[in-house]
């Protein structure tokens, strides 16, 4: 190639390495690498030199020390004696829960309003319109604070909270439901439950192979069901329904007993649904319209009727163009999760990156801690959604 | 050749942004204002005005700083902050003191590196409630939802006292003032506790402050006081003797009214070594013998800035209680100048 | 008229009208509204939910709302609704935070010269495009100057280090020499490791005191008895609202896209280290928050510099707002260059083109043209996400509504403040949304089904 004839070229000493293109590269890039390790260096230099002056040591000791807070609401034992260590935990975990309510919220919403986006019903698709232009062009934040505001404001005070068959409650409080505690036999429900699903799947793959020979169509629909619902329902009648309810009653201040959907953790759940849905709905009418007509015709041509159509020629072809897009609205939708701070929702920018950081005044530790969190999340995310998008690619020649 | 320039240029680069790091004090008169970290917006404590110009308890003693160093109590520059903010604030170097309605604690003083000044303001942690709850004490909160301020001691207190009385609560953490006014009138909690202080503002703000009582329970000791960075101790001087000042001026009945005729002709030998008559008091401080004067000038005595933000003739209406001089039966008592 | 009776001859007979559920608004609604019974299911679902919403928001926007009062209480006196009396009272806060009153001519100044200098980028019909895309460069250095002032010479170090202005004066010479000799011998590296130290000494001097303040001062062109300069210093911590908003986006917009691209080539380079560098760098960004990027800068980011340096707050958020922009701009634009076909590398590289070349004229006009959509969408993200400022102290115009509600007499009206922002974020975002429209239809060329 032309860099033989370069090197070829009569120019003495270090500048002839220059005209190499094998060498320059190498040059190039030990240079950047230099210049960024240095500058690396340099950063933690200073760091260093700033910890000293102030009389600051760097050190995770400060997490299994008592946090001396307490959290409104957590999945796992916690109480004010817990390490801090054990309270960023609890944030964790209440950030995983807004992020899956929210994105299983917010991708059901988005998937109804990118087909009712193509509706042939005007007023429909004028008005879908609307929101998706509403929504997307108002910031996060704002939707937020709004919808913590709403929440707070309009629903009633727990005295006169409303309710459906004096077991749920609506109040703004949150939503108190009754919760189950299950009897030793329970579990032989949970048991057939599970197996149910394995025999589904193992049915759908009969039924395909079925399929795929003969061109018989199975039920696969109302077996799955009957396997999955059908057959522990049965034994959980049988068992005599070995499930016990705690129903909340307002007792005092508040509602005791049950469980309680919290208002900031419904608030955040419902803007960053709001939030999400409407770009999802965009992807998704994107997703559709990307499926050329032809297939369309050509699916009805070989006489599928239009469920069949939808479910077998459109919905995978669409999927493809949708789920990269996705994949990304999911992770804005865990990231923004973390504006829960705003409303006081204690996810683990609120524990980790606000009381304990505070309480401690350790910033060094407990801000890389949170980024090394966030990171690992965001990367589990996109490595599944990877996966399912390799799963579901076009197999190309 | 070409090398070598850039290694000039790189090195030059690098050197000139290493600057000694000057005093606190000679910082601030280079600069020629005092950057002062307060709260985003508490009532009678620290809030703009619509002409955007800074007012209250804590932004007077600011100004007093200010006045002191500069010779100009509007000379300030204001660092809002929020309960969380406040001390990476100060220790970052955004702002030269804290006048942020912060409690001394041992481990802030120790631990976040700051050092404390004094006591500008004697509370302690209170709870309200609307009168419709019909409670009387804090002992009959058990099961009640509770708005706090996240980052401030408050939060540890509260788990504290619940914990020692055996009652279980439902913490609601709030970032501001304001978010927990709206929460508590929402009825989103029963109860809201802060510093009685705040409460007492807080409930100024209300439409019907007299349905809301303050609970007789005070559960903790919350001296508020100023902060500067640990390991400047000729400014930490400098603001602990404009606070002593301020106090010290009620004490002899030195007000921003008649600070010039007292200066002229000093009554007793401690009034005349407060306001530069007598001794060399400024100078000990890098400051010039005026210092107090101009404080007092400015933003009047101790007295007058409790009366002026948050006194009993104010919306807020506290009364001096704990923060009487000692003379009085209060608590207020600064070292003598001399 | 009998119509029967009339009779025409083969071919003359006059068109009849169509059948009326053919035209008009029948076969209209039929078409959009009732056409089957799902459609009309819809439809009776549409008209309910417009009857709940619309009433309700137009009562509460204008015919309930409360358009005078000095207080929340007398708003509330007038009328149930929103109480727009506290947005009017405060809307100079709104727009400049507490920008010195007499100085806002300033920002107002930069703030249509901001218009000047996107028009000749924006739009391509505009008279004198090439000297106005002059001024679009130096614009940055302008709007700086005009909104913050001239920078204290002590706070650029200039003053200090190895021997003072001389020093800065010798790096500018060294650096323009190799500048100029890089540009002679067609040596990009040579042009680049010359222009970035002699751009920056020359930008440090047009923005120091030493220029706008010391040296008319000393010649009598100002007036420093009464205090008058032409331009005083304002201190960034005045800024707020709209135009804190506005800086932030402006600077994180215009910022991110050369950055951006500077990655995104960098991830699509054949240079191994170069190449994760980039990953890194962009992965990282991308996988935090950006309000964990903001509590970096308002809390770590003064440790890891050098002793003693104060760097304005505002600084530190405009620079993480850039980096955490670049990161997502570059992604976007990777994506622009991905959907290039190899046969345009293989073709610039058949004709002998260098690495920069292929990319100036060949790859990036046509991968930045499909990226277009994709930046229009980061420049609104990253305009949105400006709000999130609020959260480490700086008073964007959201930050500003929140304090104002401290105030006695307009305590409680935060609905109203998060509705006017939002309304505010609507209109300017919809703006940019729908010029990101006509941009991609302008571009479209060829392709067109």
């Amino acid at each position: 190639m032309s860099a033989v004839a370069e090197s070829d070229r009569p120019s003495a000493g270090l500048l002839s390495l220059w005209y190499n293109r094998e060498a320059r590269q190498v040059i190039i890039q030990i240079f950047t690498i230099a210049v960024v390790f240095a500058a690396l260096f340099y950063l933690a230099r200073n760091a260093a030199i700033n910890l000293e002056r102030i009389g600051k040591d760097l050190g995770f000791a400060f997490l299994l020390e008592p946090s001396s807070y307490d959290i409104n609401q957590t999945f796992i034992e916690y109480s004010s004696r817990s390490s801090h260590l054990r309270a960023a935990v609890v944030g964790v975990l209440n950030t995983f829960a807004v992020a899956i309510c929210g994105v299983f919220l917010a991708t059901v919403v988005g998937f109804v309003l990118g087909v009712l986006r193509l509706s042939k019903n005007l007023l429909m698709n004028k008005m879908v319109y609307c929101y998706v232009e509403v929504v997307r062009n108002v910031p996060v934040l704002l939707w937020i604070l709004l919808m913590h505001g709403f929440v707070v404001h309009t629903l009633p005070h727990p005295k006169q909270a409303g309710d459906i068959a004096e077991t749920f409650f609506f109040s703004n409080r949150g939503i108190n439901m009754p919760s189950p505690t299950f009897e030793p036999l329970f579990w032989a429900c949970a048991l057939v439950f599970v197996a149910g699903i394995v025999g589904a799947v193992f049915y759908k793959r009969h039924a395909k192979k079925v399929q795929d020979e003969t061109g018989k169509i199975l039920p696969v629909l109302w077996v799955s069901l009957g396997l999955v619902i059908g057959a522990p329902v049965v034994v959980f009648l049988f068992t005599g329904m070995p499930i016990e309810w705690s129903i909340p009653a307002l007792k005092g201040f508040n509602f005791q007993g049950g469980v309680t959907v919290k208002p900031e953790l419904m608030a955040l759940t419902l803007a960053l649904a709001l939030y999400t849905s409407a770009f999802i709905a965009e992807n998704v009418r994107a997703g559709i319209l990307a499926v050329n007509y032809g297939q369309t015709e050509a699916a009805h041509a070989l006489g599928l009727r239009n469920n069949r159509t939808l479910q077998l020629v459109i919905i995978p072809q669409a999927m493809r163009v949708i789920v990269p897009p996705l994949t990304s609205q999911y992770l804005n939708l865990t990231k923004n999760s973390s504006l829960a701070i705003a409303i006081g929702y204690m996810d683990v920018t609120a524990t980790l990156g606000g009381i304990t950081l505070n309480q401690t005044g350790r910033e060094m530790e407990c801000m890389l801690l949170l980024m090394a969190i966030y990171l690992s999340i965001s990367l589990a995310i996109s490595s599944f959604m990877n996966w399912y998008n390799k799963r579901i690619k076009l197999i190309e020649r | 050749m070409k090398l070598k320039s850039i290694l000039v240029a790189g090195a030059a680069m690098a050197m000139s942004a290493t600057i000694a790091n000057a005093a606190t004090l000679d910082d601030v008169k280079a600069r020629g204002e005092l950057n002062c970290i307060v709260t985003t917006g508490l009532v009678g404590f620290a809030y703009t005005d619509e002409s955007g110009k800074w007012n209250g308890f804590d932004v007077d003693f600011c100004r007093g700083v200010a006045a002191a160093v500069l010779g100009d109590g509007m000379k300030v520059k204001f660092v809002p902050t929020t309960g969380k903010t406040r001390f990476t604030a100060l220790n970052a170097g955004e702002g030269d003191v804290l006048y942020r309605n912060t409690t001394v604690t041992m481990s802030r003083d120790a631990d976040l590196k700051l050092t404390f000044l004094g006591v500008n303001y004697y509370d302690g942690q209170g709870f309200m409630v609307s009168k419709d709850l019909g409670v009387t004490s804090a002992k009959e909160l058990d099961g009640a939802s509770v708005c706090i301020q996240t980052g401030t001691t408050t939060e540890l207190n509260l788990a504290d006292y619940f914990r020692a009385t055996g009652m279980s609560y439902e913490p609601v953490p709030i970032e501001t003032n304001e978010e927990a006014r709206t929460n508590y009138l929402a009825g989103r909690c029963d109860v809201y506790t802060t510093d009685a202080s705040g409460l007492a503002a807080s409930r100024a703000t209300f439409d019907d402050p007299k349905n809301h009582i303050i609970l007789p329970e005070i559960i903790s000791k919350e001296p508020l006081g100023p902060a500067v960075r640990q390991g400047d101790d000729d400014w930490a001087d400098v603001n602990r003797w404009v606070l002593n000042a301020i106090i010290e001026a009620e004490e002899f009945g030195i007000t921003s009214a008649n600070v010039d005729e007292m200066a002229a002709n000093p009554p007793n030998p401690s009034i005349a070594r407060i306001l530069g008559v007598e001794g060399n008091y400024g100078e000990m401080i890098g400051l010039d013998n005026e210092w107090a004067k101009r404080v007092i000038k400015a933003v009047g005595n101790y007295g007058e800035i409790f009366d002026r933000n948050i006194g009993p003739n104010t919306e807020i209406g506290l009364e001096r209680g704990l923060n009487a001089q000692w003379k009085d039966g209060g608590i207020l008592y600064s070292a003598p100048i001399r | 008229m009998n119509i029967t009776t009339q009779s025409y001859k083969p071919g003359e007979h006059p068109s009849l009208p169509p059948p009326r559920n053919l035209v008009g608004p029948v076969k209209w609604a039929k078409d959009n509204l009732f056409g089957s019974i799902t459609n009309t299911i819809l439809t009776i679902v549409a008209v309910y939910l417009l009857y709940l919403i619309v009433p309700a928001i137009l009562d509460y926007f204008f015919f309930n709302a409360a358009f005078e009062g000095s207080s929340r209480a007398e708003c509330r006196e007038i009328a149930k609704g929103a109480c727009w009396a506290f947005i009017d009272e405060r809307i100079s806060v709104f727009t400049y935070g507490f920008y010195p009153v007499e100085e806002r001519w300033r920002p107002n100044l930069a703030f249509v010269l901001l218009f000047v200098a996107l028009a000749p980028v924006l739009f391509d019909k505009v008279p004198y495009r090439g000297k106005l895309l002059v001024f679009s460069l130096l614009y940055p250095l302008l709007a700086v100057l005009l909104i913050v002032g001239p920078v204290s010479v002590e706070s650029m170090h200039f003053s200090q280090g190895v021997s003072g202005p001389l020093t800065w004066l010798v790096i500018f010479a060294f650096a323009s020499a190799l500048f100029v000799y890089g540009s002679k011998t067609h040596n990009a590296l040579a042009m680049v490791v010359g222009i970035v130290p002699a751009g920056f000494v020359l930008v440090a001097f047009f923005l120091s005191d030493a220029l706008w303040i010391s040296i008319p001062d000393s010649i009598g062109l100002t007036n420093a008895a009464d205090d008058i300069y032409i331009f005083e210093p304002v201190d960034t911590h005045l800024f707020g609202g709209v135009l804190l908003t506005i800086i932030i986006g402006v600077t994180g917009i215009t910022l991110s896209l050369p950055i951006g691209i500077v990655l995104a080539l960098g991830r699509y380079s054949n240079l191994p280290a170069i190449r994760t560098l980039c990953i890194m760098f962009i992965e990282f960004i991308r996988g935090v928050p950006l309000i964990t990027l903001l509590f970096v800068a308002s809390t770590m980011l003064s440790y890891f510099l050098p002793p003693g340096t104060d760097f304005d707050l505002l600084l530190r958020v405009l620079i993480m707002v850039t980096l955490f922009a670049s990161a997502y701009m570059a992604e976007v634009i990777r994506g622009g260059l991905q959907s290039l076909p190899k046969g345009q590398f293989e073709a610039a590289d058949a004709m002998g083109l260098k690495y920069w070349q292929t990319m100036r004229h060949i790859i990036l006009p046509q991968a930045l043209k499909v990226s277009i959509p994709g930046i229009v969408n980061t420049f609104i993200g990253l305009y949105k996400d400006t709000t999130l400022v609020l959260i480490i102290g700086l008073l964007d115009i959201l930050g500003v509504g929140k304090t104002a509600i401290s105030d006695p007499a307009w305590n409680g009206l935060s609905t109203e403040v998060y509705v006017f922002v939002a309304v505010f974020f609507f209109v300017s975002c919809f703006g940019m949304s729908r010029y990101s429209l006509y941009l991609e239809r302008k571009l479209h060329t060829g392709h067109k089904r």
